[in-house]
């Protein structure tokens, strides 16, 4: 092969070997490491709420004005919601998953020690929680109608039983079955038992390291101060009906509040996931504005090389090399070109990563996006010099005999 | 002579037109990539209050369970405060202006049937809150400190309520129904829009503010829970006075401290009372209190995103791509001149005549990337605004942001011409010459 002339060629112009090598470096770190990020973004998106989220949505609304009575509301909606056709079931609840903003607990497995074992998000449901939410039973029962109680600001303590994700079983008795087991969701009183576990429930925070899978529902209605806050579910395809239709109706049952914030799960999850959204298409646009100009900037050094050895390259055509040979050579330049820059580019794209983990805790790079974005670069320098070679390539012999 | 070298630039420039085209592109690209980007960052980070954040700050007493910190980082303080501490500040009142404040929720009742009920945010908070941040009044004014005693239902608007409740007139005197109980408006604010809602971050530091603000002590007094968050550590006794004796903070208090002397005074103002609540039973972890400003409580409260960052980080290795880019196409085009350079030299210029003609060559490249970056960077923005809905105040063109672009643009373009131009004067011109 003939890789001791183009090695001997590129020496005599180091700069330019050096500038499209740190251009292919660059890209190379750039690419992979924005890859790494839009994947793990990906990821975390697509995790499952463990809920029904095509067909429910959240409505709530605010009372105001002296004598608002939030229990009979409560029971009005509901009995109005649930006789609708078309709805599946509603209940009330206090916080939605994804949307950021609920209540969290500590959970102690002992009445003694100082510090909770696990954190846990708190959804206050009544005992059509579970069937609304459409989260999947994997052991024990659902809440019981006479196990439902009202909580106001003077409540104390919790109620006997609750029911439990997975996730958070798991983190508090590793191993063992959480069903029937005992914790402490308030040291100075009572523990709550385990009378269900749900296989998946994510938590309001679904970035939270602490706490993204670990949620309690607990049977209670929060009253007193004139909030309330719905879950409900349609039946497929008429999630968008019903809900304009109960939020008009919310309003006429009750002229003394204010009914709000009907929303889909859909959408509630779109916002929950916003920032990772608009972080993967930014990444995305910058490595295709990135491959683009890498391409470019191939292509007018190549095409300039060209120009530049028009006459050598009818030289040497005149010397019998073949139209193949010539095409061959200015691929093989580019071929040991790229290959510097990617030898660079590798330690980059690792530098790079451990300047991501340093400063904002992301994890380490997997070993196979280095090797892949190589080829993906060796593809993109060799179709990017293909044209200039291919226009090196018909130069014809008699160039030898000319003057540039 | 700048002229003629202008002349010459241009000319030389559209002979190649595709690869000027490809250089003003690259720089034009790796310009609004970073510019973009760093707008973002500039506006999130910039200080809010420049004329007097190094005076505000943000009172933080380590009020949390002794077992346990508020943060894992031993550093991090509470980033609220207790009732019980915020009225025992406000009744020392040692700083120069002090307020404590909450975030409510308000049904608003318009006396207009026509109008729906609707829900309002608000801050509750004391008479010093308008002095404090300086903010700019329409009509009338903010209510004065008796206010605060007698609990007065008095409050201030801003700018989009009193259009939806008033049309925009000057509606003081005149009186609003918030949840059932009627309050006299005293002032209304003009618009007023920090790009950071430096005063309380929580639940979104790029939100607008509140749209109306009423005395601390009236919500107190009306059993108001805070809209913003809560955070306990233990449970409290039962009902509302329960909850305000509680060890629960969800209060912001800010003081404004207008010496370093009258700071180093209220720190210790501030140690003294954590001494003598420990000797109540309170404030059971080692005795710690803080007092960031602005600047610094933005910081510590990272309302700048590790994803705006590490935005900023790929952007500006992106523009270092594009410049290699230019460098080598520079470098590319000014060697396939050798020819003429060779018979410029031949002819008696000198190689600074002729560093000077290709560095200004290198610069029109330099001002049409910066001006096409310009229109890329507007168009970025609108993109961020699309994709970040809460980003709308701080992902805007700033004319500092504007000269930025086209400085770094311009000696972006310079420095990628620095090489090739020196490489274009070292041409010998026998050699070149000998060659035609």
């Amino acid at each position: 092969m003939e890789i001791r002339p183009i090695l001997s060629a590129l020496m005599r112009s180091k700069v330019s070997l050096v500038l499209i090598g740190l251009q292919i470096a660059l890209t190379l770190a750039i690419v992979c490491n924005s890859l790494f990020i839009i994947s793990e973004r990906a990821a975390l998106m697509q995790r499952p709420s463990g809920i029904n989220e095509a067909d429910t949505f959240t409505v709530s609304s605010i009372g105001f004005g002296e004598g608002f009575d939030d229990a009979r509301t409560f029971a009005e909606d509901l009995a109005m919601m649930r006789s609708l056709p078309g709805v599946v079931d509603a209940t009330t609840i206090n916080a939605i998953p994804m949307s950021n903003g609920g209540w969290s607990e500590g959970l102690s497995l002992t009445q003694e020690q100082k510090t909770s074992t696990a954190p846990t998000a708190i959804y206050f449901v009544d005992d059509h929680g579970l069937n609304t939410l459409g989260a999947q039973l994997i052991a024990g029962r659902d809440f019981r109608p006479d196990e439902v109680s009202e909580r106001n600001r003077t409540t104390q303590g919790w109620p006997a039983g609750v029911i439990m994700s997975r996730a958070l079983g798991e983190k508090l008795w590793p191993g063992q079955a959480a069903l029937g087991k005992q914790v402490y969701l308030d040291t100075e009183k009572p523990p709550v038992t385990i009378i269900g576990v749900v296989d998946r429930l994510q938590s309001p925070w679904p970035h939270s390291k602490r706490l993204a899978e670990f949620s309690i529902l607990v049977p209670q209605q929060l009253v007193g101060d004139g909030r309330m806050r719905y879950l409900v579910r349609t039946a497929p395809g008429q999630r968008d009906a019903l809900m304009k239709q109960i939020e008009a109706k919310l309003g006429e049952i009750n002229h003394s509040r204010i009914v709000r914030e009907a929303r889909s799960i859909e959408r509630i999850r779109g916002e929950g996931y916003s920032q990772d959204r608009a972080m993967m298409i930014i990444l995305t646009i910058v490595i295709a504005a990135l491959l683009i100009i890498t391409a470019l900037g191939i292509v007018g050094m190549a095409s300039f090389w060209v120009t530049q050895r028009t006459k050598q390259i009818g030289t040497r055509r005149a010397l019998g090399a073949t139209r193949g040979m010539i095409l061959r050579y200015f691929l093989t330049e580019n071929f040991v070109i790229t290959t510097l820059g990617l030898a660079i580019g590798a330690a980059m794209a690792y530098g790079f990563n451990v300047w991501l983990i340093q400063n904002y805790e992301a994890a380490r790079l997997p070993w196979y996006y280095v090797p892949a974005g190589c080829v993906a670069l060796w593809i993109l320098g060799q179709l990017a010099v293909l044209g200039p070679a291919r226009r090196a390539s018909r130069v014809p012999p008699a160039m030898a005999t000319r003057s540039v | 002579m700048f002229g003629y070298y202008l002349t010459l630039g241009l000319r030389s420039l559209r002979r190649h037109s595709v690869l000027t085209a490809l250089m003003v592109f690259g720089i034009a690209l790796g310009i609004a990539a970073s510019m973009t980007s760093l707008t973002v960052f500039y506006l999130m980070g910039s200080d809010p209050i420049p004329w007097k954040s190094d005076r505000l700050h943000v009172v933080q007493l380590d009020n949390w369970d002794i077992n346990e910190g508020f943060d894992p980082n031993p550093d991090i303080l509470p980033d609220a405060l207790t009732y019980l501490d915020a009225t025992a500040l406000m009744a020392a009142s040692k700083a120069d202006k002090q307020a404590a404040m909450y975030k409510v929720v308000l049904p608003v009742q318009p006396d207009n049937p026509e109008v729906k009920p609707f829900l309002s945010l608000a801050r509750a908070t004391g008479s010093d809150f308008f002095g404090l941040f300086d903010t700019p009044f329409k009509y009338g004014s903010g209510w004065d400190k008796s206010v605060d005693e007698q609990h007065g239902r008095v409050t201030v608007l801003t700018q989009p309520i009193n259009e939806k409740l008033f049309g925009g007139a000057d509606s003081t005197g005149k009186r609003v129904k918030f949840d059932g109980i009627e309050y006299t408006v005293v002032g209304v604010l003009d618009t007023w829009r920090p790009r950071v809602k430096y005063y309380d971050v929580s639940n979104g530091a790029l939100n607008e503010p509140e749209e109306a603000f009423i005395p601390f002590t009236t919500a107190i007094e009306l059993q108001m829970g805070s809209a913003g968050n809560n955070n306990c550590f233990k449970n409290s006794e039962p009902g509302w006075e329960g909850y305000l004796r509680s060890d629960c903070i969800w209060i912001q208090f800010w003081a404004q401290l207008d010496t370093p002397a009258k700071l180093a005074d209220y720190k210790a103002f501030l140690d003294a009372y954590i001494g003598e609540q420990k000797k109540l039973g309170r404030f059971e972890r080692p005795l710690r209190s803080k007092l960031p400003n602005v600047t610094q409580w933005l910081e510590e409260q990272k309302v700048v995103s590790s994803d705006v960052e590490i935005q900023v980080g790929l952007s500006f290795a992106f523009l270092l791509v594009c410049l290699v880019n230019t460098v080598g196409l520079l470098l590319a085009k000014f060697m396939r001149k050798s020819g003429e350079i060779g018979l410029r030299r031949a002819l008696g210029a000198s190689r600074g005549q002729l560093f000077l003609q290709h560095l200004v060559e290198a610069g029109v490249v330099g001002v049409t990337g910066g001006l096409v970056g310009l229109l890329l960077t507007w168009l970025g923005l609108l993109g961020v605004r699309a994709l970040y809905s809460e980003f709308k105040a701080v992902a805007q063109l700033d004319w500092v942001m504007v000269a930025t672009t086209l400085v770094l643009s311009i000696v972006a373009a310079m420095l990628a011409g620095l090489f090739p131009t020196w490489r274009a004067c070292r041409v010998q011109p026998a050699a070149q010459l000998k060659t035609q």
